[in-house]
């Protein structure tokens, strides 16, 4: 083998990747840290202030809560739908099309599914004919026309999930498709000749095996959701009480020009994300091992 | 017994079936909105045309006309196509040289690098946009194409290399010893042997990296501002739907001259993109 010399070869093979990361992610993650600690131009020390501003102003509470409730709901459906998906469409001779469909989403930007979710949810009052296909459908079953993006809190912030979830199931059910696969046949035929029903095969056989992925799956979501910007950004732009932190960093940036907040907001984004990817390797090792 | 299996075969297709279309619809009525005339659109429901499908002449594509030279839909395909094809070349490129390195190379201070560059996986965007958008400033690199292209590679680089590398350590030694037995020198050895086997290996993450900057909002969003003739798609369409709120007809276009791109990709190499998510996320 060559020797020797290979300090050299190293320095061409691996210097660019090392000055890239070095100087677009990981100068910029200690600097936005410090500038966190220092007032909107970064000229003066000003302590804490900015954190006490994250975690005491009203609009960053609201926008916590909102994280909060995309985390739940947003993880709890892709994950399950894609396990549902997942072991449904196993059984069924169009699968490869259902599949396709499902996870179709995936390939469209969040500003193009904005887009298209936008016009499900349009609202039009009752005297006229209704363009969204949800109130026209709320219309048929008998009710009145609901303004989906704007009735807050709950049915606006439902409405925006809905989105995500239409997005992210898909990546949720090959996952867990390829881990519905993986599960070796013989427990799965030594269950049924135990006579288990279908429900006691997936509640003792499936769920059990698959538990690892669905984890993983799981957190990968999570971290997807403490980062969601572009589906609030489209759709409501944050108004009518829909901000999401990654939102509230952009707007302190750009409209506010407050890059003391903006720092520590995305600071606290970090430390959110850190321990739930650190989480997610470990378990991928454990599972690895 | 065998009637109520047959009832639940049927149940699970019903599923199955009103699922799918649940899917579907969103991205059909805006397909169907966007070839209707603007009186047809702004007043009725697109499903009413359903009514009478076989009726060609309600259907007219006046609204991508103006959509694409009006509201500059024309020039933001362009900017995505510039955007998006070297924003793919250079990180996948990059990460390639850096995987095979990290692999297939002795040096100073390996694992201590390797570990800095995939711990950067962690970093939020957010963390860095305000350090780099001032440097952008000073050097004059924001608003521009280049500006870009070298953010996305850096922004890639971390989960590239992460599975390059995976890809790289995979191969046999014995392959690389014969071939410096043979006397090939390390560079014809990384392009006659290592790039070659890791065709599918690229292809997946040249796809994935395709697709994100592709449909990337954030990154240009703050790297090249709102300024029409650098603009992509992305960005394009997220203005349209503040400057043309109600106009569906227009909107309607614009989203599916903004999504035909990647859900052509997609469908034509689905292959690939599952094997890049699956040895992403799931294998280590």
């Amino acid at each position: 083998m060559i020797k020797g010399r290979q300090n050299i070869w190293a320095v061409l093979f691996v210097g660019p990747a090392l000055f890239f990361t070095a100087a677009y992610l990981l100068y910029p993650t200690i600097n936005t840290i410090g500038l966190s600690f220092m007032d909107r131009y970064s000229e003066n020390f000003v302590g804490l202030q900015n954190f006490i501003y994250v975690f005491t102003s009203q609009t960053m509470l609201t926008a916590f809560r909102n994280n909060v409730l995309w985390l739940v709901v947003f993880t709890f459906f892709t994950v399950s739908l894609g396990l549902l998906f997942a072991i449904l469409l196993d059984r069924v001779r169009y699968e490869k099309i259902a599949k396709t469909m499902i996870f179709m989403p995936m390939a469209i930007s969040f500003v193009g599914a904005g887009v298209i979710w936008k016009f499900i949810y349009a609202y039009r009052p009752p005297m006229v004919d209704q363009l969204g296909i949800l109130n026209q459908v709320v219309i048929w079953l008998g009710g009145e026309p609901i303004g989906w993006l704007i009735e807050r809190p709950w049915v606006n912030n439902l409405a925006l999930i809905v989105v995500g979830i239409w997005i992210w199931t898909g990546f949720c059910m090959v996952i867990l498709s390829a881990a519905y696969r993986g599960i070796p046949q013989e427990i799965i035929e030594a269950a049924k000749v135990d006579g288990a029903t279908e429900w006691q095969k997936f509640r003792h056989v499936v769920l059990p095996s698959m538990k690892p992925t669905i984890i993983v799956v799981a957190v990968t979501m999570v971290v997807n959701v403490l980062k969601i910007f572009d589906i609030v950004y489209v759709m409501t732009n944050g108004q009518f009480g829909t901000e999401v932190i990654a939102n509230r960093m952009y707007k302190e940036m750009f409209a506010f020009t407050n890059f003391g907040r903006a720092s520590a907001i995305a600071t606290v984004l970090f430390l959110l994300i850190v321990p739930v990817i650190i989480f997610n390797v470990r378990r991928m090792k454990e599972e690895g091992a | 017994m065998e009637s109520r299996n047959l009832f639940m075969r049927m149940l699970m297709h019903a599923v199955i079936i009103i699922m799918v279309l649940i899917w579907v619809v969103p991205t059909l009525g805006i397909l169907i909105s966007s070839i209707r005339p603007a009186s047809d659109v702004l007043n009725t429901g697109w499903w009413t045309v359903f009514k009478s499908p076989l009726e060609v002449t309600q259907f007219t594509v006046e609204n991508y006309e103006s959509i694409i030279e009006r509201a500059g839909m024309g020039t933001a395909f362009r900017n995505s196509v510039i955007i998006a094809s070297v924003g793919t070349l250079l990180p996948v490129t990059t990460a390639a040289f850096a995987a095979f390195g990290f692999s297939r190379l002795n040096f100073w201070g390996k694992r201590f690098l390797f570990g800095i560059i995939i711990g950067l996986i962690v970093v939020p965007l957010q963390m860095t946009f305000i350090p780099v958008l001032r440097v952008y400033h000073q050097v004059g690199l924001s608003g521009t194409f280049l500006g870009v292209w070298l953010a996305h590679t850096a922004y890639g680089l971390p989960f590239a290399v992460f599975m390059l590398h995976n890809f790289f350590s995979a191969l046999p030694r014995d392959l690389f010893e014969a071939a410096y037995i043979d006397g090939a020198s390390l560079l014809s050895v990384f392009f006659r042997i290592a790039l070659p086997l890791s065709v599918p290996a690229l292809a997946s993450l040249i796809i994935f990296q395709f697709l994100w900057v592709w449909n990337d909002l954030l990154v240009s969003l703050i790297y090249l501002g709102g300024t029409r003739d650098v603009a992509p798609l992305t960005v394009r369409l997220a203005s349209l739907v503040g400057s043309y709120g109600q106009d569906w007809h227009l909107l309607t276009a614009a989203a599916f001259i903004s999504i035909v791109v990647p859900v052509v990709v997609f469908i034509g190499l689905q292959k690939y993109f599952v094997r890049g998510i699956l040895a992403g996320s799931v294998k280590s």
